[in-house]
């Protein structure tokens, strides 16, 4: 599914990643942990496709396709979908309407008819409830005035709603209280199949007790530094990541 | 000859065609001398520094519109708001195009200025309501000198008009230049509603320059809900100066919604004569290329209990120059007022510009009077955001931008004409993405 080879980039000059390797295949989910400014959320983004990131080296790979020259919105139309860890409050513009435009532009790019009235209200209904979201809430302005939790869970809808081939949960779980975090992980196990691959970025481990890895990575200074099994994030809640580091500075 | 000397000698010609017995001439006689002395407004007085007439004076505009052009329905079509039953008056280079409109006199008047103003059945209300509300400033009194042709709206006690009426004016171009000078009446006695809808297009690239005034009285609980569309073309220019008296407890409302010409400038005026009153004034600026659009307000409260809202938004792309210059007067007596202003702009680009005024006078201690004003670009952060959804650069742009000037257009109340506006809008932006949000 994806495929990234020595990914070296920079912000304003300054280096983040360091030659970066992930393998994540469909049907899997990989977990991806570290400390704060390893470069996990630089992470997401360049996959994600922000442009203010520079790819200085290396190569990212959707499907096989080199999608490092694709612009966010197309990466979106062949099946990336980042949530966000900070939801972007845009005022003026509902959640329906948010979706029905996001949905409509992606399937005219795949060369699909706009998806009709109908099937779009039984999908938003559907997958509404799947998350445990207000109707009322869904004609609100998108990300205004919502708590962290609300932020979080209308992230996961937009996830359902989109049905990404690859889907990037950046810190998905900060700001939910257990509920929240039940229903949330639900609703991403749900959309959890053979066809798609997720990657969970995370500090803790609690998220995981719900959304189960195949696979963990330690990202530390720009670069997986250890990979594992879901053991292995047991292990980071129980001994921090002071470990790691004295293992690759040593 | 410079414009001015040319405008105030052609005033003896234009006596030729008009009735010099009318009272009302005697008002056009001493506005031509107003005119004389004060002349065109130039970038020395206050209210004009960031709004330059000069360039749009140096054409050699025909004064007096020729013959009748006429127009087929089916060519002009797209500017009427066809898809709604309305009244229409409809002037065709100044001139009244009966083929084009739809007038009435069935309980309310909709029809004309020239013959209102010849007419003796509606002496009174001309008497009691023609320049009375309208000051004696350069522009306004030269359009007062030369006031012939216009629309008359006369709405009486208790009646609502059963329609919203389109005022529309139309330039052809067959004369080389063209001034306009369209003269309006409007009077809502009490109790009476009336929605009103002008357009002023120009179907040429010959240079045209409309100075048009519109008196509107709004009697004790009148409703008045007006809406302004300047989407005209790259060569047409437009000074609306728009007058408004209003009595105890009426509403009345303007929107504004500024989307082309060479260079518009509203000069938008609120005279609250009364208790309980609200008026209200909204905008929407969006422009690019080398377009100037200039928003002068006023609201002038005078007695107590009364609220004024305004809410205007600008969106300004390439070398685009936007002007918003509001002033609220609240005079020692008007106790209670409620006094809202605000002015927010996007900047498109790096050689686009606003320049933003509020200016608040106020002489009453007890008063809510806010006024902000922001300027700003499109968010960075919420582009991407819409972007990783697979919103296009350009959609995603144009969603931001619509979003930004909605409760705007949300405050429009006539369905077909906030369907319309949106389509314009979309059109402007490039976009085909519904934007019913």
């Amino acid at each position: 599914m994806l495929e990234i080879k020595d990914l070296h980039a920079s912000v304003e000059e300054k280096e983040i990643l360091k030659g970066l390797n992930l393998h994540v295949k469909a049907g899997e989910v990989h977990a991806i942990m570290g400390p704060n400014g390893a470069g996990k959320s630089t992470l997401a983004n360049i996959v994600a496709g922000k442009e203010e990131y520079e790819v200085t080296d290396g190569s990212i790979l959707l499907e096989g396709e080199d999608i490092e020259e694709l612009a966010a919105e197309e990466r979106a139309h062949k099946g990336v979908f980042l949530s966000f860890q900070y939801p972007i409050e845009i005022p003026g513009v509902s959640v329906t309407n948010f979706m029905k435009t996001a949905i409509n532009e992606t399937r005219k790019a795949q060369g699909l008819e706009e998806m009709p009235a109908k099937d779009m209200l039984k999908k938003i209904r559907e997958k509404s409830e799947l998350l445990d979201i207000d109707r009322k809430f869904l004609s609100r302005s998108l990300n205004q005035g919502f708590s962290g939790g609300e932020k979080k869970r209308n992230e996961i809808f937009q996830m359902a709603m989109m049905e990404p081939k690859l889907a990037i949960l950046d810190e998905t779980d900060s700001g939910l209280d257990i509920d929240a975090l039940r229903i949330v992980a639900n609703g991403v196990n749900k959309l959890k199949s053979e066809e798609n691959a997720i990657i969970v970025i995370t500090h803790y481990q609690r998220l995981l007790d719900y959304i189960v890895p195949d696979y963990v990575h330690v990202l530390y200074d720009g670069k997986i530094v250890k990979s594992g099994t879901k053991e292995l994030a047991l292990e980071l809640e129980e001994k921090g990541y002071d470990w790691i580091k004295e293992e690759i500075n040593a | 000859m410079e414009l001015k000397e040319k405008l105030v000698s052609s005033f003896l010609a234009f006596e030729n065609t008009v009735d010099v017995d009318a009272p009302v001439h005697d008002i056009r006689s001493q506005a031509i001398k107003t005119f004389e002395e004060k002349g065109f407004p130039t970038k020395r007085e206050e209210a004009w520094k960031y709004t330059s007439l000069n360039a749009i004076l140096k054409h050699d505009y025909s004064i007096f519109p020729k013959e009748e052009n006429a127009l087929e329905f089916k060519d002009v079509k797209k500017y009427f708001l066809y898809d709604l039953d309305t009244y229409k008056i409809v002037f065709i280079d100044g001139q009244y195009s009966s083929h084009l409109s739809e007038t009435t006199h069935d309980k309310i008047d909709v029809c004309l200025m020239s013959s209102a103003l010849d007419s003796p059945k509606y002496k009174t209300v001309i008497d009691k309501y023609f320049n009375k509300v309208a000051p004696e400033d350069g522009l306004t009194s030269l359009n007062t000198a030369f006031s012939k042709e216009g629309a008359y709206i006369h709405i009486p006690k208790n009646k609502l008009a059963d329609k919203p009426i389109q005022i529309i004016h139309f330039s052809t171009g067959k004369e080389s230049t063209q001034l306009l000078q369209p003269r309006n009446l409007i009077v809502v006695e009490k109790n009476a509603h009336v929605q009103i809808i002008e357009r002023h297009q120009s179907l040429t690239e010959n240079p045209v320059l409309t100075n048009s005034v519109t008196e509107i009285f709004a009697d004790k609980r009148a409703f008045v809900d007006y809406y302004k569309i300047q989407n005209d073309n790259e060569y047409a220019s437009l000074i609306d100066n728009t007058y408004i008296k209003q009595q105890a407890q009426s509403v009345a409302s303007v929107h504004t919604f500024a989307f082309g010409g060479n260079l518009t400038r509203n000069n938008l005026n609120f005279y609250q004569k009364g208790e309980g009153i609200d008026s209200i004034l909204n905008g929407v600026t969006i422009i690019e290329g080398k377009q100037h659009v200039d928003h002068n307000t006023l609201v002038h409260h005078t007695e107590p209990n009364c609220e004024s809202h305004q809410d205007y938004k600008g969106i300004f792309d390439e070398k685009a120059t936007g002007v918003f210059n509001g002033k609220i007067i609240v005079n020692k007596e008007a106790q209670k007022t409620n006094a809202f202003q605000s002015n927010n702009n996007i900047l498109l680009s790096d050689k686009a510009t606003i320049n933003s005024k509020p200016q608040l006078e106020i002489f009453a201690d007890d008063v809510k009077c806010s006024h902000g004003c922001t300027i700003g670009q499109l968010d960075e952060q919420a582009l991407f955001y819409m972007r990783s959804r697979g919103i296009g650069e350009k959609e995603a742009r144009a969603l931001l931008m619509y979003a930004f000037a909605n409760n705007v257009l949300e405050s429009v109340k006539i369905p077909q004409l906030k369907q319309r506006i949106n389509k314009l809008i979309a059109n402007k932006l490039g976009v085909s993405i519904g934007f019913d949000l």
